[in-house]
This record gives C-alpha cells, sequence and structure tokens, in this order.
C-alpha cells in the first residue's frame, strides 16, 4: 500500500498531471485574467474601447478595492486559523469616527472635541489603529475563554461598534479634517497601503512561527493543542492582528473620504470574506494564501469596474458578485473532496 | 490465525446443538465483511432463539460490532445468509431493521436532548388528532402505559436532557419496546449504570425474555455474562469461536475462547539497563474518569497498559500530557513534584505524547509532512529574528525522515496522502525531534500494515535503549506482552494489577481486564 502511495505522489509524468501541479494562486489569477478578458471582449463589441488597456481605469479598478483588501488581509488569517470575522465593517465606521474626531482642524467651530484641533496626525492615526486593535482583542478574548462560535462573537462586536459609531456623534458626520490627515488617503496612497500590508502578512504567514500555527491551528485546532501550541493565546493574537487591520482601513477610509460617517464600510466584512474564499482560502481551516487573497481582491475590483464600463446596472453586479461567491465556495468544496478520494 | 484451522470443525461440532427451526428468531451463516484493508468478519454464524439472552463477547475488534451492525441493518454483509424467522432477508437500513421488529440500543444514546420523553419515543409515529395535528395528552397516555409495563418511573413530559444517563437508557429501552421488536440488540448497557440500575435494567431485559423476545447481549463482564446470559458466543479476529450454552461454562474458559490465539508476530524486544525513576505517579485521579492511579516508570523502561476500551486508560496518558489535567494526586519527574495543566508544560518536562487517534488529535491533514513534523519544535534555536529558521528545520526533519524510513519522495507532499503507517512516522518524527525523556504512546500501531509495525517497534526498543522512559497504550495483547517490561492493567477507571513481564500471560491480563 505504501508503495502505490508513493507511485501515486508526484514524480510519475502522467498525461495531463501539469494542470494539477499549478498553485492554487495561479488557477485564481488564471479567473482573474479570464473575467478581464470577458469585459475586454464586451468592452470592443458593445463600448468600442478596451477595458484593460486604460491606465486611470486600472488604478481606479485597484482604489476602490484597496480598503476591502487590507480588511481581507486579516480577514484571510482568521479564516486559515478557521475562524470567522463579521465585525470588520463596522469597526471600519468605529475607527473611522473616533479617528477623524481626533483629525479635525481648529477651522472649525463645531468640532467634536474642540480642545482636540490640529493634533499631529499621528494621534488619530493611533487612535484609529488602537480602536480596531481593541475590537479585535474583544473578539479573540471572547471566542477563545467562552467558545461560543466566532460566528456569534463577531456578530454581536459587529452589531455593537455600529451602533457605538452612531452614538458618537449622535449620527453626525465629522467633517473638515486637516490636510495631513486627508493625504493618507489620497492618490494612490490606498493602493500602496494595502499592498505593502498584503506583502508583510504574506511574509509572517510564511516564514514565522505566527504563521505556522496559524495554519496548524485551522488545519486541527485539537492536533494542535497537544503538540504544545497554546491555541487560545494565538486566537487572540490572530483576531487582534485583524482588528488592527480593519482598523487601518478604517483611518484609510475616512482619510479619503475627508470626513468621518457612521455608515461607512457598510458590509465590507462580506466582501472581504469574499476575497478571501475567492482567492482560494477554505473555510474548512487550514488552507489558503495572502496572495490569492489579492487576487480574490482583484477578481472583485474587476467585476466592479466592468460593470461600470459596461454601464450595466448596479443591481446585476450585486446579483452576480452573489453567484460568484457561490461557486467560489462550491469550486472550492470540489477540490476538496477531490483531493480526498 | 492459523492456529485456528485445527479448532474451528472442533468448535461448530460442538457448539451449535440442534433447535428447531420455528424457536429460531435470527439464523446468520457463513457472513463475511470487509473494509478496506480489513476483513472484519470471516465466515461468522450465528443463532438467536426466542425467549434467550445471547451474549457476544471479544476482545475489542474481535468483530461483534460489525455483526451487531449486520444484524441491525446499518452494514450489508458482503456473502452469507441473514435468515429472520427462518425467511431470509437483506436489510437496507436500521429503520429497515426495525420495521422487521429489530431494535439497537446503541452504546452512544441516540435520544434528542431537548424533546420530551414521550416525543422521543413515538417520533414518526405520533398519534395525531381529527385535524391532523399531534396528540399530545394520549402520547403522554401511551407512555404511561409503556412504562407501567415495563415499571419505569419517569414523566414522559420531562425533557430528555434533564435525565441521567441510566434514565435515558431506560428510555432507549422502552422506545426499542415499543416498537414490538421480537429481537433486542443491547451493546454494552451497562457501562455508564449504578448496581442499582443494573438490577433494574435486568428486571427489564428478564421480563422481555419471558414474553419470548431475543436479546442480544454485548458485554466485556463476565460477572454479567453468568448473572443474565443464557448463550454466549465468542469471537476473536473477525472469527466465531464458538457458542455454549453459559451453564456448560467456567470464568476460565471463556478467557481462553477470547484470547486463545498464539503469539505469531515476533517482537524484537531488547533488554536494556534499567535507569532511576523518571515519572512518579500517586493517587492520580480525573473525576468520574479515573481514579487513584499510581506508577513509577524508569527510564529505558517500557510500560505497557492494557484494558478495555472504556478502562480510562487513554485517559490517563492524557492528564499526564495536560490534556485534560488531574482533580488531584500527584506526579513527579525526576523525583520533583510537577503540576502539568497543558500539553506545553508537559513537553516543557521531557515529555511526548503520540495519540491515539492519528486523524483527529494527530495530523494536520491539510499540511505538509515537513510542517505536520516541525510544529512541534518551532522555538527556541529554530528562531531567527522572529523567522523560523527554515533551512535547519528541512534538514532535522529530512534527517529524521531518513531514520524513520517514511516513504514519501519529498516533504512537501500533503500527509494526507501517505499511508496510515507513515503517518505514524511523521507523528513519531514530531515528538522525537523534541528528544523527549518520557515518552507516552497511546496505540502506536493501530491500523498500520505488519511491516511498518516492526520498524515501530524496533524504533521503540531503540529509544529505550537510550534511555527513554516509555509508556506504551495498546489494545493488542500479543504487542503489550511482547514489548513490556512491565504491564499496567486497567479496569473501569482503576487500576487492577501491575505485572512483571515474567508473570504476564494473556490469560492473566484478560482476567485483570476484565475486572
Amino acid at each position: 500500500m505504501a508503495i502505490s502511495n508513493t507511485q501515486a505522489l508526484g514524480k510519475s509524468p502522467k498525461p495531463g498531471a501539469f494542470r494539477f501541479k499549478l498553485p492554487a494562486e495561479a488557477r485564481i489569477f488564471m479567473v482573474l485574467l479570464g473575467v478581464a478578458l470577458i469585459f475586454e471582449l464586451l468592452g470592443w463589441i458593445f463600448v468600442g474601447q478596451s477595458f484593460i488597456a486604460n491606465k486611470e481605469r486600472l488604478i481606479v479598478m485597484i482604489l476602490q478595492v484597496s480598503v476591502i483588501g487590507i480588511i481581507a488581509v486579516g480577514v484571510t488569517q482568521i479564516i486559515i486559523m478557521g475562524g470567522i470575522d463579521l465585525s470588520s465593517g463596522s469597526v471600519v465606521a468605529l475607527t473611522a469616527m473616533v479617528s477623524a474626531s481626533l483629525a479635525q482642524t481648529s477651522d472649525f467651530a463645531r468640532a467634536v472635541f474642540p480642545t482636540l484641533t490640529d493634533l499631529p496626525v499621528i494621534a488619530p492615526l493611533a487612535a484609529g489603529l488602537l480602536v480596531g486593535l481593541v475590537c479585535g482583542l474583544i473578539n479573540g478574548t471572547v471566542i477563545a475563554k467562552t467558545a461560543i462560535p466566532p460566528f456569534i462573537a463577531t456578530l454581536g462586536v459587529m452589531v455593537t461598534a455600529r451602533g457605538m459609531a452612531k452614538w458618537y456623534t449622535q449620527g453626525e458626520p465629522i467633517s473638515m479634517l486637516s490636510d495631513n490627515y486627508a493625504a493618507i488617503g489620497a492618490g494612490i496612497n490606498p493602493v500602496i497601503i494595502f499592498l505593502v500590508t498584503a506583502l508583510v502578512f504574506h511574509i509572517i504567514l510564511s516564514y514565522t512561527r505566527y504563521g505556522k500555527y496559524t495554519y496548524a491551528i485551522g488545519a486541527n485546532r485539537a492536533a494542535a493543542r497537544v503538540a504544545g501550541i497554546n491555541v487560545n493565546r494565538h486566537l487572540i493574537l490572530v483576531y487582534t492582528v485583524a482588528g488592527l487591520l480593519s482598523g487601518l482601513a478604517g483611518v484609510v477610509t475616512s482619510a479619503r473620504a475627508v470626513s468621518g460617517q457612521a455608515g461607512m464600510g457598510m458590509m465590507y466584512e462580506l466582501d472581504a470574506i469574499a476575497a478571501a474564499v475567492i482567492g482560494g482560502t477554505s473555510l474548512n481551516g487550514g488552507l489558503g494564501k495572502i496572495t490569492g487573497t489579492v487576487i480574490g481582491t482583484l477578481i472583485l475590483g474587476t467585476m466592479t469596474s466592468g460593470f461600470t464600463f459596461l454601464r450595466i446596472d448596479a443591481y446585476y453586479q450585486e446579483i452576480v458578485k452573489g453567484i460568484i461567491i457561490v461557486v467560489a465556495v462550491v469550486a472550492d468544496q470540489y477540490r476538496q473532496r477531490n483531493r480526498r478520494s | 490465525m492459523l492456529s485456528l484451522a485445527p479448532e474451528k470443525p472442533l468448535t461448530t461440532a460442538l457448539s451449535q446443538p440442534p433447535v428447531a427451526a420455528q424457536q429460531l428468531l435470527i439464523d446468520v451463516q457463513g457472513v463475511r465483511k470487509a473494509f478496506p484493508g480489513v476483513v472484519a468478519l470471516d465466515d461468522v454464524s450465528f443463532r438467536l432463539r426466542a425467549g434467550s439472552v445471547h451474549a457476544l463477547m471479544g476482545e475489542n475488534g474481535a468483530g461483534k460490532s460489525t455483526l451487531m451492525k449486520i444484524l441491525a441493518g446499518v452494514y450489508t454483509p458482503d456473502q452469507g445468509v441473514y435468515r429472520l424467522h427462518g425467511r431470509e432477508i437483506a436489510l437496507t437500513s436500521p429503520l429497515d431493521a426495525l420495521e422487521n421488529g429489530i431494535a439497537m440500543i446503541h452504546q452512544e444514546l441516540n435520544l434528542m436532548p431537548f424533546m420530551s420523553i414521550a416525543e422521543n419515543i413515538w417520533i414518526r409515529r405520533e398519534p395525531l388528532n381529527r385535524f391532523g395535528l399531534i396528540d399530545h395528552a394520549r402520547m403522554y397516555q401511551m407512555t404511561r402505559e409503556l412504562f407501567a409495563q415495563l415499571s419505569i418511573e419517569l414523566d414522559p413530559q420531562a425533557k430528555v436532557a434533564s435525565l441521567s444517563i441510566s434514565s435515558r437508557q431506560m428510555v432507549e429501552i422502552a422506545r426499542a419496546v415499543s416498537y414490538n421488536s421480537d429481537v433486542l440488540i443491547m451493546d454494552e448497557p451497562t457501562s455508564a449504570l449504578t448496581e442499582h440500575e443494573v438490577a433494574h435494567l435486568f428486571r427489564i431485559v428478564r421480563m422481555l425474555r419471558e414474553q419470548g423476545k431475543g436479546i442480544i447481549y454485548i458485554t466485556h463482564k463476565m460477572n454479567e455474562l453468568f448473572e443474565i446470559a443464557d448463550e454466549v458466543s465468542v469471537f476473536r479476529d473477525g472469527h466465531f469461536i464458538g457458542c455454549k450454552q453459559v451453564e456448560q461454562l467456567s470464568h476460565d474458559e471463556v478467557i481462553r475462547m477470547m484470547v486463545g490465539r498464539e503469539i505469531t508476530e515476533m517482537f524484537p524486544k531488547t533488554i536494556v539497563p534499567i535507569g532511576e525513576v523518571a515519572l512518579e505517579v500517586s493517587h492520580l485521579t480525573l473525576d468520574g474518569v479515573f481514579h487513584d492511579v499510581s506508577f513509577s516508570l524508569r527510564q529505558g523502561e517500557i510500560l505497557g497498559v492494557a484494558g478495555l476500551i472504556g478502562s480510562g486508560r487513554s485517559n490517563v496518558a492524557e492528564t499526564l500530557f495536560g490534556v485534560s489535567p488531574a482533580s488531584s494526586g500527584q506526579i513527579r519527574i525526576n523525583g520533583q513534584p510537577v503540576t502539568i495543566d497543558s500539553p506545553r508544560t508537559a513537553m516543557q518536562h521531557g515529555m511526548a505524547f503520540l495519540t491515539e487517534d492519528r486523524k483527529d488529535t494527530g495530523c494536520f491533514l491539510s499540511l505538509s509532512i515537513q510542517e505536520n513534523m516541525q510544529i512541534s519544535v518551532l522555538g527556541g534555536d529554530n528562531l531567527q529574528a522572529g523567522f523560523v529558521r527554515q533551512q535547519a528545520l528541512d534538514a532535522m526533519c529530512e534527517a529524521m525522515s531518513g531514520t524513520l524510513r517514511v516513504k514519501t519522495p519529498n516533504l512537501d507532499e500533503r500527509i494526507e496522502n501517505l499511508s496510515g503507517g507513515n503517518q505514524q512516522k511523521v507523528l513519531i518524527g514530531r515528538w522525537l525531534l523534541t528528544n523527549p525523556k518520557i515518552l507516552i504512546l497511546d496505540e502506536p500501531t493501530r491500523g498500520i500494515d505488519v511491516g511498518a509495525k516492526a520498524e515501530i517497534h524496533k524504533l521503540i526498543c531503540k529509544l529505550a535503549g537510550q534511555g527513554v522512559a516509555v509508556i506504551m497504550i495498546s489494545s493488542e495483547l500479543p504487542e503489550v506482552l511482547g514489548m513490556s517490561d512491565r504491564i499496567m492493567v486497567m479496569h473501569e477507571g482503576r487500576v487492577t494489577g501491575i505485572v512483571d513481564r515474567a508473570d504476564a500471560t494473556q490469560v492473566s491480563i484478560m482476567t485483570l481486564a476484565a475486572g
């Protein structure tokens, strides 16, 4: 039996084996190219111009999903670890409110904190990241200590954080933010922040103990504990990191909009989960890559741009996006089953 | 297995007294059932007479459960004839069996905790009122009548979740009786019951017997066999060994039928110098699971642990390793008292623990062999500025898999693509990389082919020779007898004896294990 196994593994040059040897990310990249090519084709037929060969459009395409991408980098880690985070969108809103309130200029008579205006940009940035970190810490601690399902724990934080974002200014938006703060979200800065974040966590997940433990816990939590991993501490750590990244996303969102609004980040958590799942991260845990998530994020961005480019109604976008998410998960399950048999 | 050949015609001739066909509820002939890699049952015959309690006995893995599942329609046999009331039948599902009058009372209880007793009993058959809605009053009345007949005193409206394990068992039995089943299959029904409750259960069983029902009773307990059973069928390694009237049997004869196998495998046991006491356990207790376990273990010694499933042997290992910390008792390592509250602390004290279930608590199936092997040594010298020193780890794991002869083209393969034996070697490698002083092995060779088994046995002896103190838990008596310096036997959460290698025989160990 052992011998037949070794033969089945790799080396035997079966025809068609090459297709299955591709890393998962390469397959997802093909999907991205496929989606782009479909829009390219439809573009020439219906609009009479190229979809891809347009630098502006490509930048906008990435720009509009950068915030989702930053969140998705955190959510990917949580999903790899076998969890889920529904709170990210609300955390974006709460962070946006708190950091915006500390980024106001003194030119404005009705500042949230009239004594705390014209602060150096580090203040709102640090406050925003701290809010995100605390939200993540709460998620992680509740999940680790009470052993309730992550779905419920983060659902609670989702509702509570959204409520706090509204309560913070009684629903009023926060405006008149400093130029330095606005610069965080200006131009292509969100794209840079997204890609740098992705790169940093790609390295961390691949080459540090933090990354190894994350995959191990997701692959088999009981085995991870027996292997000597402090599972609860690691759970808290990963949820906290994801919270921090949601906080960063909130800062970028408010800086780009040069305002803080309680309605920001609505449904972002679902887009981020979708990006991770489309990018090949398995909801069963133990499988996934940041590179896959980046490509998944770009697929979402391409679809949004493509539909706008073809002047198709936004409603259809959502309909199609929903279908694609389900198809991605079905494909994932199918892959898992195939591997097992 | 070869040793069975001369014995078999003898037992079949002796064991099956002629019975009038109409008295037979179940008559199974020549049943065979194979699973990938193992033949669970081979040419097995079994007869159940009306108005009798028929016990099934055998070691773990003897084939009792497989036979029972065939009788109850969970499995379909590959070969053989299954007659019920003299008619040949082919059951397709447990429901099909139930409708043919065969009810099984499961070891893991199968009740819905948040529904009432009555709802649990009459599910799928609820009495309806004229509006087509469930008539609860009548359902409760039916339940009360059923309970009166069995002298069970429970409120039909009570939620199952609020009941004790024994009451739940009574509900299960009542449900089985409510189907007017002719055959009731009970799988170790007394494992969770107190003496008083056992007496009640036996009263019910006798009553059912007088009503002409046939009861198949699976048990590991000798005293129960002699108290309740009329006949007993013994199984071993998937073979039917014999069927006898209980009154013609002695305690020892039953045990001999159960273990009568020769040790055909050779064990590479080498006698090595025994060193200082490495581990001393006194009065270790995990409330409700095992009690007052005391033993000591020396460097270079292999302590075998035997006992039936549910005897608490694996639980002791889990507690020693901090998976479920002890409620009381003391553990000393190298003479120092220690508190072990998590696997992490156990590892810091130089312990390693190969768990019983590779899939559930061992392998990270979606990860590579490399990741699986290195997971417990990602610290200390193997970290540099927060980064894992992958090259050094690769070299260590490469060398380890060479030593253990893991059969794989490279360590980047997923572990789930390996055979069971190779997976086990990877997990052993994981623990050897931690340089353990005390190695706990729970079923180190379960589900592994003979070749890999011998290699693992050699490895264990080699480690002992290097001064590692080894605890080896195993369901296979020959393995325990062949490998251990001493054998600790457990029964129902207590140590019933610690036997030296020289004094240990299959019969002596089995006698201690049966309590």
